[in-house]
């Protein structure tokens, strides 16, 4: 049984290793081979299976802009009612929390729907940047306003008493003391909401839109990255090299958010123990 | 909006033809369903497995590397599972018996997706786990396969039952990875090599075009989607409880 335990340990385990090697290989040496600067920089045309993913970059960073203006205030100002502020146990404040818990676990089709729904024909924003933007800041929000109200949280009662004892408002104690302990939380919950917006399609075709060319406002449809590769895979034929490449994109931007939350991770709790 | 017109059609129509008026769901929730427990049928043993070679047979370099490794996987987009399973996977899977795009390789895909849950949360609750029993069982001479079959997993039962309801939710909400894999006919599957079509893929594919009767059809499924996370998140809340009392 021992060496039985081991040796399939081994093997699921190198077996994984080989296949993520496999799968992100198979990304790199497709498109390492076919790519150029101006890829980068060039509007697609006929279907996306020439040509750049320019436009797309844009509405992409467009997309994210919109949903970071909302989540980031909104995620923000409610992460602080629910650390600071709310009576803990009241019957309200569990009502919100298990919301936040049920939100953060609804599919991304469902939030799709939602917003086809509500932002794209109730509100008339039809497939807009602006519908995608706000679709994608109601599916982020729940994860920023956790991430960011353990940050409040990690903030010592100690502080908070000094900060008291010294005349402070509360508002100044806040602003003085609350929020830059949490910097750090925030900065992560920003980090962590930029990953998981630009990972997200299903919630994005029917609110962003399809069109890939280059938004002239933000009442423009736009095709986000992800949008692009599904549509090159699937509904271009001879698309895939150019799907390959756009994946190529995507990973190196969503790899270069994660290290950025560990280089954050790590430096503060460095500043933690140095405390 | 999603209840407006329908009465028990959904259920009882003979099949799925949105331009004729028929809206039959069941096929597609047996195609969501039997993705979702192929897919956990497979990530559950990957997870555990996983984790025991992560937190019990590799040394701690290696442990480091496979965790980050693991939380890799995580990161990677659903469409590029997607799009990875369409361009290699399927092709295999055609050649062992056509159309390669299957209910297979959806299970296959989703359990890739999957696993790192489980693993990356029993790695944690390893870590988290009593060193006095792993010590005590081996100053009694017990093998390290035995402390982990008779001590430490059914110790951690809860943290395993959680982590596998959590990573359901995300398999049966799952889109861009099964609509670009499983082939998309709506049709209640007689094999693993047959194409399924899920409840989130139809969504994904009709949303478009649906008007009218149709579209209030996708937007019932949608509920339907949303109601069966509701279930369980309420049944991950009980066994927490009923686990942080047994312990």
């Amino acid at each position: 049984m021992e060496g039985l335990t081991k040796s399939i340990s081994w093997i699921v385990g190198l077996a994984l290793i080989a296949m993520l090697f496999y799968i992100l290989g198979d990304i790199i040496l497709v498109s390492a081979k076919h790519f150029s600067l101006n890829f980068l920089l060039d509007s697609p045309f006929s279907g996306g299976r020439k040509g750049g993913i320019y436009p797309i970059i844009i509405s992409t960073l467009l997309i994210l802009a919109v949903s970071l203006l909302v989540v980031i205030p909104i995620g923000l100002a409610s992460s602080l009612y629910l650390a600071e502020f709310a009576e803990q146990n009241s019957k309200g404040i569990i009502v919100i929390r298990k919301s936040i818990e049920v939100l953060s676990a609804v599919p991304s089709i469902v939030f799709g729907l939602f917003g086809n729904a509500i932002f794209s024909l109730y509100l008339g924003m039809g497939f807009s940047i602006l519908s995608g933007g706000l679709t994608l800041a109601i599916m982020a929000l729940p994860l920023f306003i956790t991430t960011v109200e353990k940050g409040f949280r990690s903030v010592p009662s100690n502080y908070r008493l000094a900060a008291f004892s010294l005349g402070m408002s509360r508002f100044t104690m806040i602003k003085s003391v609350v929020i830059p302990y949490a910097l750090p939380a925030i900065f992560v919950g920003i980090v962590l909401s930029v990953g998981r917006a630009l990972a997200e399609t299903a919630a994005l075709i029917f609110t962003s839109g399809y069109v890939d060319r280059m938004p002239e406002s933000l009442f423009d449809s736009g095709r986000s990255l992800s949008i692009h590769i599904y549509d090159l895979t699937m509904n271009v034929p001879g698309g895939d090299i150019n799907a390959y490449k756009t994946s190529l994109v995507l990973i190196v931007l969503i790899l270069a958010t994660n290290t950025l939350i560990n280089t954050i991770l790590k430096s503060w709790y460095k500043k933690r123990i140095a405390l | 909006m999603a209840l407006s017109g329908h009465g028990t059609s959904f259920i009882f129509d003979e099949s799925w033809f949105p331009t004729e008026g028929q809206f039959n769901m069941i096929p597609m929730l047996v195609g969501s369903l039997l993705v979702t427990f192929g897919s956990l049928l497979l990530a559950l043993p990957l997870g555990i497995f996983s984790s025991l070679f992560a937190s019990f047979y590799c040394s701690p370099r290696i442990k480091t590397f496979y965790r980050r490794a693991i939380e890799l996987y995580t990161g990677i987009p659903s469409v590029i599972f997607g799009l990875w399973g369409l361009m290699k996977l399927v092709p295999i899977i055609n050649q062992i018996q056509p159309p390669g795009q299957s209910l297979l390789a959806g299970t296959l895909i989703l359990a890739l997706m999957i696993f790192p849950i489980i693993a990356l949360s029993l790695i944690s609750s390893f870590e988290m786990a009593s060193k006095n029993h792993f010590k005590v069982s081996e100053s009694l001479g017990l093998k390290k396969s035995t402390y982990i079959w008779f001590i430490l997993l059914p110790n951690l039962k809860g943290q395993i039952l959680g982590a596998t309801i959590l990573s359901f939710g995300r398999a049966i909400g799952e889109t861009m990875a099964v609509l670009m894999v499983c082939g998309n006919i709506v049709k209640i599957p007689s094999s693993m090599f047959e194409p399924i079509r899920t409840l989130t893929a139809n969504i994904a594919l009709e949303m478009a075009y649906a008007m009218g009767t149709h579209r209030s059809a996708l937007f019932l499924s949608g509920l339907l989607l949303l109601s069966m996370i509701g279930v369980l998140l309420l049944l991950s809340d009980f066994l927490k409880k009923r686990f942080a009392w047994k312990a």
